[in-house]
């Protein structure tokens, strides 16, 4: 007894900033800020990991055989000499003015390579949201519709089985199966090897690109490649979408105004997508933004199975060769999109929510 | 036998004799709920089978876990006295099982321990005194949100060694802001409440507000999102196993199997299966408890 | 129609005709070859500056060199390529080099005795990682205008002492030996690094294949040079796809997808052994495992110790367990394939001899410790060696750490038994007949760390003289013969264990031919294969 009424006291009042009315440009303002300083603290944090890193930039490019005279030539190159606080106001600076410097390894600019690999991610990470969106809401909702039935049994298992299963030990299985055994699918990779650089790179996200070429041959073959990875994540994201919305849902439709309407003989097709899902939109966005920043961030473990040239095994690959000006560039990226993404869906929760008015 | 029968009707009342009656009546109500739910029982069975096995580890594997057998490597399921196999150096993979379990419930013990403890306390704090420190402490807890979290995971094992105490460090450096929010959330609420005032009123300080009031209310949703989180985490410790930072060989550790056995996945696939299926089973359990869980704790979010 | 409704049907479309129409078996065009491999530590592809594998692959397509190793007949040693011939002063320092008179770079430009001199002085005033290799023939940053240059057609190369022709020679078929093209790199010159950061990730050489592309982590693409001087390969192109998972090449290998995987691990090397149209080549790489012994140690100095520790080595029964296929049984220095190696392999596996030498050095109770690296291998020949060790009363720790740890020990002279790989530099006997048998100052003053002899505090019982003379010596017989005897002495007095070395497998289709990896002493050349 005392823990359901504790729970009624304590159920949070939804959306704090719904309650005051601040005038919008302090509100962007202060937004601003915020951004600002948890990109900063960002920046400093990923730059304090390199600095305390076993791995010794300088010998990572120089090689153990370097004369002290070379090593020390890097060195300075490097501004490893300057204290560490200057270290990190310089690399703030360009930053800022959007340059994260040169890979030390690759010897290419390190805003190249993320331009280059954050597509990959991109393309993965949507067709994978997709998935999980298109087919995760319509279970989530009918599993609450139908409560305690077996359709919601399904459900449940189906979530349940997406959240406890090893991504990579499934991601090697569906390899075998979906493209060794059955050839289905195309294997690892974003496209078979006739169709590399076959049509030029606009947008870099190869299913646009070929689709602006007009090069259906090598759309469809790039779709065959991305087909299994993103069904891969989508399951993923949709085991915590179908999860998600059946409690919300549940939560609307035990609400008294639901009862009204069905009492008012509302169809229940109406009270269930009319009424009920329009009042979990909004919940329902946030939801998704997090699941998509979570794709967004790159699966290391689906990148490596699929040989995908993601920002996952970029970052990954970077941070164990000591190549920290990639690390930090791909990092703040990754970072700043996990931001907006969650101001966005801010943005649209005040849209949507008509308390938040 | 009289007295059973009593007890349980003590435990069902309507009229609370004491504040503990009452607890436990509460408690005992919410084991009834619990008990109806056929899966969140099954989700338990399977947790409470798990640390029989980690405990009897010695009594019940029938061979030791280390023990190589070169001559018999790679043995196929159903083999007469390796039953689930045996890996790349002959060893047993039943008996490496039963020891991982150790591993596994030790991993997941100390997460547990770490990560929500970590954000509890930043979380209250932050809830409770508010202005300035709330700000500093919640655009920390933000900076490690936004921040990548294999990122985070993988420069902090490479940074310190692999090992499994590493790892388990490592995830927890990225699990606790979660807790941290949910923590603040509650301690918002609690705060403002009357009965809060009315102790601040009798003197008592923060220190004892936060820790003997606001703690013990914040624990219920903590724990749940914590059984719903241990997925992830075994899921993650092996993660880190499968690229080769987590638990270091000859450990018996369920990841690092996977990762062993992933070498011979395409001809010997249940090297790698066997393992995967246990860590499988485990997480399913931790979720349907979870699920179970979420039904008596927090009505809210099941009804 | 929305955009989405639109992105929609495109999707479902694309879906139906992708799981319809997607041919069960692939085979890549015949004029293509695919390989999968890890081309994650290509870092640089500036001959001057390039030293890991994948890299030096490209550089051995890209760049001719004034002599190349012919993949087909790499026993033969180096052959004319750019140089057509060369003269040998008769105080043995001046090397006169005629260039060939008919290749162009890839832009078209001739090929030049002036270039190829600005390549081997670029690499030496650049002096990056792999410089050391034309450095100690005396080459300095100061002097190089003098000691490399060209005369017209003849390159003119002058060393600080007499050493041996072969020896120069096969320093020049090394990575850094790649002749670029002037003019294109000076063209690109920033900062005066000359063309440095250019040539780090463009290609500017007269080899048989052009670089395309070399996309980080993701592929290399090569096409070929119709202009070769050597002839048009017959692959048109060559691509080469980062795949990292051993499963993943073997599926892709499998399917017809890839024509080569070269990263396949045993366990899948046996499976695609029975596999249908496809073939397993193996190569000897340089790679050698040994186990080394401290001579500070009282009890491990002795000959007779130093002699029984080569009896406890299970060699066969490795050999055809754990390392099957990965490694093969080897006791000398010189890697096999290189000049002067010997194939003379004298120890077995032989408790009795071992306890007859351990009990006429009068050693009793003997514990030692072993340092090894966290790799799987060398732990599981460390345990059997543990294992033979036992039988014979001696008990061995073994001390597991990271390459650093380990290294660090062993540089500083600590350890009481190393057990670690070597791995050749440049493709001379020099590169190891310089280490293992040449220790000029055994004090702990020189600080020698980069000697695997000082390493161990043996002095080489005379062999550093030897070791000397034999890499002055111009004939080349005669520079065979001394590398033969040196080896011989070293097996019988030497602190090393040398017991394997590596085996590279490559899994191909078997259309493919003349598919070479390079063995020990160079990398993968594609234009001789066919299809």
């Amino acid at each position: 007894m005392a823990l359901t009424e504790d729970n009624k006291q304590r159920r949070p009042t939804r959306a704090p900033f719904s309650n005051h009315v601040w005038p919008i440009l302090k509100t962007a303002l202060l937004t601003l800020g915020s951004i600002a300083v948890t990109l900063i603290g960002l920046v400093f944090i990923t730059f304090v990991i390199g600095r305390v890193m076993p791995i010794d930039p300088v010998l990572a490019i120089v090689g153990e055989r370097a004369s002290q005279a070379t090593y020390d030539e890097v060195y300075f190159q490097l501004g490893l000499d300057k204290p560490v606080i200057v270290q990190f106001l310089y690399y703030l600076w360009d930053v800022v003015h959007l340059d994260f410097g040169i890979s030390l390894l690759n010897a290419r600019p390190v805003s190249e390579d993320i331009a280059r690999v954050f597509p990959a991610t991109l393309e993965l990470a949507t067709l994978g949201i997709f998935f999980g969106v298109v087919l995760g809401i319509p279970l989530g909702v009918l599993a609450a519709v139908h409560k305690g039935s077996w359709i919601d049994q399904i459900a449940r298992v189906v979530a349940l089985v997406g959240y406890s299963m090893p991504i990579f030990w499934l991601g090697l299985m569906g390899l075998l199966v979906f493209y060794g055994i059955l050839g289905w699918v195309g294997g690892p990779g974003r496209v078979g090897i006739f169709y590399i650089d076959v049509v030029p790179s606009v947008t870099g996200l190869i299913l646009v690109d070929t689709a602006l070429a007009g090069n259906w041959d090598a759309f469809k073959n790039a779709f065959s490649h991305i087909i299994l990875p993103a069904s891969l994540l989508g399951y993923f994201s949709l085991a915590y979408i179908s999860r998600m919305t059946r409690s919300f849902m549940l939560e609307q439709l035990s609400a008294e105004y639901i009862t009204t309407a069905r009492v008012k003989g509302m169809s229940e097709w109406n009270v269930v997508w009319k009424h009920a899902f329009k009042n979990i939109r909004v919940q329902l966005i946030t939801v998704i933004a997090l699941s998509y920043a979570n794709l967004l961030e790159g699966s290391v473990l689906t990148e490596i199975i699929f040989s995908w040239p993601g920002i996952g095994s970029y970052i990954t690959t970077a941070l164990l060769s000591a190549d920290m000006n990639a690390v930090l560039g791909g990092t703040v990226v990754v970072g700043l999109i996990f931001i907006l993404l969650n101001i966005f869906s801010d943005l649209l929760y005040r849209v949507f929510d008509p308390r938040a008015k | 036998m009289a007295d059973t029968q009593t007890l349980r009707q003590w435990l069902l009342t309507e009229t609370p004799t004491s504040r503990r009656h009452a607890k436990l009546s509460a408690i005992y109500q919410g084991w009834l709920s619990f008990r109806s739910n056929t899966m969140a029982m099954i989700g338990l069975v399977i947790l409470l089978l798990l640390l029989f096995v980690a405990i009897a580890a010695p009594l019940i594997a029938p061979h030791d876990p280390f023990a190589q057998d070169l001559g018999n490597r790679l043995a196929p399921l159903g083999t007469d006295g390796h039953i689930f196999g045996t890996d790349s150096l002959g060893r047993d993979i039943l008996s490496r099982l039963i020891y991982g379990a150790r591993i596994t419930l030790y991993i997941v013990a100390l997460v547990a321990l770490i990560a929500p403890i970590a954000g509890l306390l930043m979380g209250t704090i932050a809830g409770y005194v508010g202005g300035w420190t709330d700000t500093v402490l919640m655009r920390i807890t933000d900076i490690f949100l936004a921040f990548p979290r294999l990122v985070l995971a993988l420069a902090f094992v490479a940074a310190l060694g692999a090992g499994i105490e590493n790892a388990v460090l490592a995830i927890s450096l990225t699990a606790w802001p979660p807790y941290a929010r949910i923590a603040r959330a509650e301690t918002l609420t609690i705060r403002s409440s009357d009965y809060i005032s009315a102790i601040k009123l009798q003197g008592a300080g923060p220190l004892r507000i936060i820790t003997k009031h606001i703690w013990p209310l914040c624990i219920s949703s903590l724990i749940v999102r914590v059984t719903l989180d241990m997925a992830g985490i075994i899921l993650a410790a092996a993660g880190l196993g499968f690229l080769g930072l987590g638990a270091q060989p000859p450990s018996p550790e369920w990841g690092a199997m996977i990762s062993e056995g992933r070498r011979f996945i395409l001809d010997h696939w249940w090297v790698a299966t066997v393992p995967g299926l246990a860590i499988f089973t485990v997480s399913l359990a931790f979720n349907l408890l979870g699920d179970g869980l979420r039904d008596i704790l927090d009505p809210k979010a099941s009804e | 129609m929305t955009m989405l409704s639109k992105l929609l049907t495109g999707a479902s479309l694309a879906l139906a005709v992708g799981v319809t129409s997607f041919p069960v078996y692939a085979e890549t065009p015949a004029n293509m070859l695919v390989i999968a491999n890890r081309i994650d530590d290509v870092t640089t592809i500036d001959p001057a500056e390039s030293f890991e594998f994948a890299g030096s692959d490209i550089s051995r397509n890209v760049y001719s060199r004034l002599v190349i190793l012919d993949p087909l007949d790499l026993e033969a040693g180096y052959k004319p390529d750019l140089a057509e011939s060369w003269d040998v002063s008769e105080d043995g320092k001046t090397i006169t080099f005629t260039m060939r008179d008919d290749a162009t770079f890839h832009s078209g430009n001739p090929v030049r005795a002036e270039d190829a001199a600005f390549s081997l002085q670029r690499a030496v005033i650049l002096n990056k990682t792999p410089a050391f290799i034309l450095t100690q023939f005396g080459f300095t940053p100061e002097n190089v205008t003098e000691t490399i240059r060209a005369d017209g057609n003849k390159l003119i190369i002058t060393t600080d002492q007499r050493y041996a022709t072969s020896f120069v020679l096969n320093c020049l078929t090394a990575t850094i030996g790649g002749v670029v093209d002037k003019e294109t790199v000076m063209a690109n010159e920033v900062d005066g690094d000359m063309g440095n950061v250019w040539l780090r990730t463009n290609s500017a050489g007269s080899g048989p294949y052009m670089l395309d592309r070399w996309t980080p982590n993701d592929n290399v693409t090569l096409s070929s040079n119709p202009d070769y001087y050597g002839g048009a390969p017959a692959m048109e192109r060559v691509i080469v796809r980062h795949v990292i998972e051993s499963a993943s090449q073997r599926l892709l290998l499998e399917r017809g997808d890839i024509d080569v995987a070269r990263n396949l691990n045993p366990e899948d090397i046996a499976g695609v052994s029975d596999a249908d149209g496809i073939q397993v080549v193996d190569e000897l790489k340089g790679r050698l495992m040994y186990l080394a012994l401290n001579q500070q140690h009282p009890e491990l100095s002795k000959p007779e110790v130093r002699q029984a520790f080569k009896y406890l080595v299970d060699y066969e029964g490795m050999q055809n367990s754990f390392l099957n296929g990965q490694y093969t049984i080897h006791q000398n220095f010189l890697p096999a394939t290189y000049l002067g190696a010997s194939d003379e392999n004298p120890f077995s596996y032989d408790l009795d001899k071992a306890r007859e030498l351990l009990e006429a050095a009068g050693v009793e109770n003997l514990e030692i410790e072993i340092g090894v690296r966290e790799a799987q291998e060398r732990m599981e020949i460390a345990q059997s060696f543990q294992n033979s060790a036992a039988q014979v009363g001696i008990t061995v720790n073994i001390t597991v750490g990271t390459a650093k740890q380990i290294l660090d020990r062993y540089r500083a002279r600590e350890l009481d038994v190393y057990l670690g790989a070597w791995g050749p530099d440049y493709p001379d006997p020099q590169t190891n007949a310089g280490t293992f048998a040449y220790n000029p100052d055994n004090s702990d003053e020189a600080n020698a760390t980069g000697l695997l002899a000082w390493r161990n505090s043996w002095d080489t019982g005379g062999l550093t003289e030897k070791v000397d003379a034999a890499v002055v010596e111009g004939d080349r017989e005669k520079r065979v013969q001394m590398y033969l005897d040196i080896q011989e002495e070293f097996r019988e007095t030497s602190p090393f264990v040398i017991m394997f070395q590596q085996i590279e497998q490559s899994a191909m289709r078997d259309n493919v031919t003349d598919f070479s990896t390079g063995q020990a002493v160079t990398n993968a050349a594609y234009w001789q294969v066919t299809k």
